[in-house]
């Protein structure tokens, strides 16, 4: 132990360094409560006052994302999202932006298997004219064919591009292997012989049939009140129909569940034990191992958060601290469960260097296997995974686009408004029994995929001796 | 406009700057070390970024990983190292702050007696790992090096990157260690920045009691070097990608000189986003690229601009190569429209209020007061810097575009599919990087 005094108003102070000082009662933190309303044509309006800052986040979640490309269509519903900055009315792509620039905007579109968001921050002095400005892309895309033409090219040039990142080979590779023709079987950004097949009439009839009110949530955070967002959005809105066509896409009401069981029905492919993209040379093996497991509506969501977090979740997560801290075989490696609405991937992902690969795969398979029960979770292991999710739990609702992301999980996975409050007490209740009872139950060593995108002499080396049979060679244009 | 704070000066000379949010129950724990890859020297390159590493393994009273404690008290943490500062930062809720600044100052007073030939020779491993991951194994992942090695001399520090050669890395040994940290870790070359939801006497009383006792070390001078281009260098190399892509550099004002607001505003206009005059005419129009971007690096003792474009399949880097010079003499010769000059200044003024949201982490307030304080010794700059960008007139952004981007004192690179070294823009030489 080291004392030392030290001058605070004069006194001479001792610093204990024998122990660590032990944070004393929590503050209590009020979470955002969520205004709702529906506007006539049937689009949800949710907001959430919070004007630390002049800034307002705008969020307009539509419940259809890249699960609902047609068959022989993969990419068109990011196409489709993709198109819709591409020019609203008379206005050209140019002017549009023009226009968020004015206001000073950051604007995103995201795509992902069950939505797409498109998404506005602003100052609040402009929340009127960037709703204005949102609904002319969602509601009035002029969808012509020769930014078509551009669009496409454009996508077609960054798939040629992705050959050589190997973690998106390593994405793509892995989800087709894992889901096949599911509708979680291919990345948003879809395939080259799709997107040639594509027509801008494809990208209107799906604007038409899946960009609807009645499956979108426009979610308001910031320097604003409900009753005025209310007021703009339906002046906005207004004339946003509800439509009558409905494609596979349409996610919401009874169609929209009974796309989902006929996707969950569909049968998954008998994924290879191991797998192998070769690329000549590379320093490094990039990896993903993992299957199918739940959705998000599981009962043992809470419980599978914790054991994630103690196994693969964080930078003092068991395979971390084996791979990086331990070996120093890679940067950072980390596992997740990447819940969605259908049955979702349990991956880990690490790039290694190339040497290690095959230890790498062995330690990583061991960590997921021992943790099911061979070598249980620790009270003490518990604990620091429960604290880390709970004791830092107000952090994630600092900023307006930090609140409007955590209600956007609200609106697309259905939870309840009391969602926040309940998640620290239920992640408290997870035991150490539970963790070892969700993880057998969810994660079956048996069944892990291992895929490497590597170096196939070097990284192939002593493969054999993991007892995977031999790796399944796939080539990076058949995905 | 403003960023409120009250500076401290501990009578070992630690800066401390508080500014109180008590909008979110959590507190920012923020300290630079005013050093980076420019205070190192050939053959010795990285060490700034890898000594980083190892402030994360474990101090004398807690010789055990930095993250456990922290984490289990529900922190979110990281640090960086760029060409000029190391950064470390923590955000707690406000029950840990004590934590926080305990584990922060045992690291700066006490890091040395738990450093092993173990811990550092895992963290070279990890290093080497993350080197791989972000270049060696990544398209065009090699840019920064040729493009840095052929705008500033040898012997300018600007002429590597912060993760630096891999033979250095290898070759450096652990006494090294030693000497840097006592050069540069200590509360003369630091500053410290507490933002958040905490009582400003409590905190200060803490702060002092944790860093004051800390030997103040002796105060780091600045590092000076010069570099100039007095013609354009032209070089290619190969790598493992599909389309060739091509890079504009040129050497420009440092950080918060005159001409660096203006540049930052004309590279913006020029090729970031739609809106971007060189977006316009390559994808928009002419097709002939798919994507261009542009940025003002400024630094703090020496800016650099670079635009990037890459060619779409069928399309000659040369074709590029003459729309972007024909862009910026337009732009040196008639300067910006007033839209783009208005657009400019609503930007900033947005970029700056957005800034204001979060107190902590990369670019959060903490880290804002802790780089005016550091680079400037004014942590009040916050007001001023956007003054900066207000300032910006069509004609002082013309007088800079032209003055500084001028076709006859820059570097061009291409990088081109293996075996395609004829895809190069027209004059090229092979450029060896590692």
């Amino acid at each position: 132990m080291t004392a030392r005094p030290g001058p605070v108003d004069g006194r001479a102070v001792m610093v204990d360094r024998s122990r660590l000082p032990e944070p004393g009662p929590a503050k209590p933190f009020t979470f955002p409560s969520i205004e709702k309303s529906t506007l006539p044509n049937g689009l949800g309006l949710w907001t959430v006052t919070h004007a630390q800052v002049p800034v307002v986040s705008l969020m307009l979640l539509v419940r259809c994302g890249a699960a609902a490309d047609p068959p022989g269509r993969d990419g068109l519903a990011a196409t489709t999202a993709d198109m819709l900055d591409e020019g609203s009315g008379d206005r050209s792509a140019i002017e549009v932006h023009e226009a968020l620039a004015r206001i000073g905007a950051q604007f995103d579109t995201d795509i992902g298997s069950d939505a797409i968001v498109v998404s506005t921050t602003v100052l609040s002095r402009f929340t009127d004219r960037a709703l204005a400005l949102l609904s002319d892309v969602v509601v009035r895309p002029a969808l012509r064919e020769s930014d078509f033409d551009r669009v496409r090219q454009l996508r077609l040039h960054r798939l040629t591009q992705l050959r050589d990142v190997p973690g998106a080979v390593a994405d793509r590779a892995f989800l087709k292997l894992l889901y096949g023709d599911h509708p979680y079987g291919h990345a948003p950004i879809g395939s080259e012989s799709a997107l040639t097949a594509m027509t801008v009439d494809d990208v209107r009839t799906f604007h038409a049939s899946a960009i609807r009110p009645s499956a979108a949530t426009l979610i308001a955070v910031g320097d604003c009140a409900h009753g005025e967002i209310a007021r703009i959005a339906s002046d906005a809105f207004a004339d946003w129909s509800t439509g009558s066509a409905s494609l596979s896409g349409e996610r919401s009401g009874d169609e929209g569940r009974a796309f989902e069981r006929s996707a969950e029905s569909r049968a998954l492919p008998r994924s290879p034990r191991l797998a192998l993209v070769p690329r000549a040379k590379a320093p490094q093996s990039e990896l993903r191992i993992g299957h199918v497991t739940v959705a998000r509506d599981t009962p043992d969501y809470h419980a599978l958060v914790v054991a994630n977090m103690i196994l693969g979740g964080q930078f003092v997560s068991r395979i971390n601290l084996n791979l990086r801290e331990d070996k120093g075989f890679t940067y950072g490696a980390r596992t997740a469960f990447e819940f969605r609405r259908l049955p979702s991937p349990f991956v880990l992902q690490v790039s290694v260097q190339t040497t290690a690969t095959a230890e790498a795969i062995h330690e990583a398979i061991g960590e997921i296997a021992d943790i099911r029960g061979p070598r249980p979770v620790t009270p003490e292991e518990l604990a620091l995974g429960t604290a880390a999710l709970t004791r830092g739990y107000a952090r994630s609702f600092e900023t307006a686009d930090q609140i409007a992301r955590a209600v956007m999980q609200l609106a697309l996975y259905d939870l309840p408004d009391d969602y926040f409050v309940t998640f620290v007490p239920s992640i408290e209740r997870v035991t150490c029994d539970e963790v070892s009872r969700v993880m057998t139950r969810h994660v079956d060593p048996a069944r892990l995929l291992t895929l490497i995108v590597g170096d196939p002499d070097a990284a192939g080396a002593n493969l054999a001796r993991l007892d995977l049979g031999d790796p399944q060679i796939l080539l990076p244009e058949t995905f | 406009m403003k960023l409120s704070y009250a500076k401290h000066t501990l009578g070992n000379g630690l800066d401390v700057l508080l500014h109180e949010d008590h909008a979110c129950p959590i507190v920012a724990v923020n300290v630079w070390y005013h050093v980076g890859s420019k205070n190192e020297h050939p053959g010795h390159t990285g060490f700034a970024h890898l000594f980083e590493h190892l402030m994360f393994e474990g101090s004398q009273h807690h010789d055990r990983g930095f993250f456990q404690p922290l984490q289990g008290a529900g922190a979110t943490l990281n640090g960086s190292t760029n060409a000029d500062r190391t950064n470390y930062w923590e955000v707690v809720p406000p029950n840990a702050l004590e934590l926080a600044l305990w584990m922060e100052s045992d690291r700066m007073g006490f890091l040395l007696p738990a450093l092993t030939e173990a811990k550092f020779s895992n963290q070279r491993d990890v290093v080497l790992n993350e080197r791989r991951q972000n270049y060696e194994n990544r398209p065009y992942g090699l840019a920064p090096m040729a493009l840095l090695a052929a705008l500033f001399p040898p012997d300018h520090p600007y002429h590597w990157t912060t993760i630096g050669e891999i033979a250095d890395l290898q070759a450096v040994q652990l006494d090294e260690v030693h000497a840097f940290f006592r050069r540069y870790y200590h509360p003369a070359n630091a500053s410290l920045a507490l933002a958040g939801d905490f009582d400003p006497d409590e905190a200060l009383g803490l702060v002092d009691q944790y860093f004051g006792t800390i030997d103040a070390g002796l105060r780091v001078g600045p590092v000076r070097a010069s570099a100039s281009l007095s013609d354009e260098t032209r070089l290619f190399f190969e790598d493992r990608v599909e389309l060739p892509r091509l890079y504009f550099a040129w050497l420009t004002p440092a950080m918060f000189a005159d001409g660096d607001a203006d540049l930052d505003l004309a590279t913006d206009l020029l090729a970031n986003g739609k809106t971007s005059r060189l977006y316009r005419r390559l994808v928009f129009e002419q097709r002939i690229a798919t994507d261009v971007s542009a940025s003002q690096n400024s630094r703090e003792i020496a800016g650099y601009a670079q635009i990037t474009a890459t060619a779409a399949p069928d399309h000659a880097l040369d074709e590029i190569e003459a729309v972007i010079v024909d862009e910026i003499a337009r732009l040196a010769a008639e300067g910006p429209t007033d839209d783009e000059i208005d657009r400019g200044r609503v930007q900033a003024e947005a970029q700056f209020v957005f800034r204001l949201q979060t107190i902590g982490g990369f670019g959060g307030k903490s880290d804002q007061l802790n780089a005016y304080n550091v680079f400037l010794g004014d942590p009040a700059y916050f007001d001023r810097d956007l003054e900066r960008y207000h300032a910006v007139t069509a004609s002082s952004l013309r007088q800079a575009v032209a003055q500084y981007l001028d076709p006859l004192r820059r570097v061009t690179l291409s990088i081109v599919p293996r075996g395609r070294a004829d895809l190069a823009a027209g004059g090229s030489t092979l450029a060896v990087v590692s």
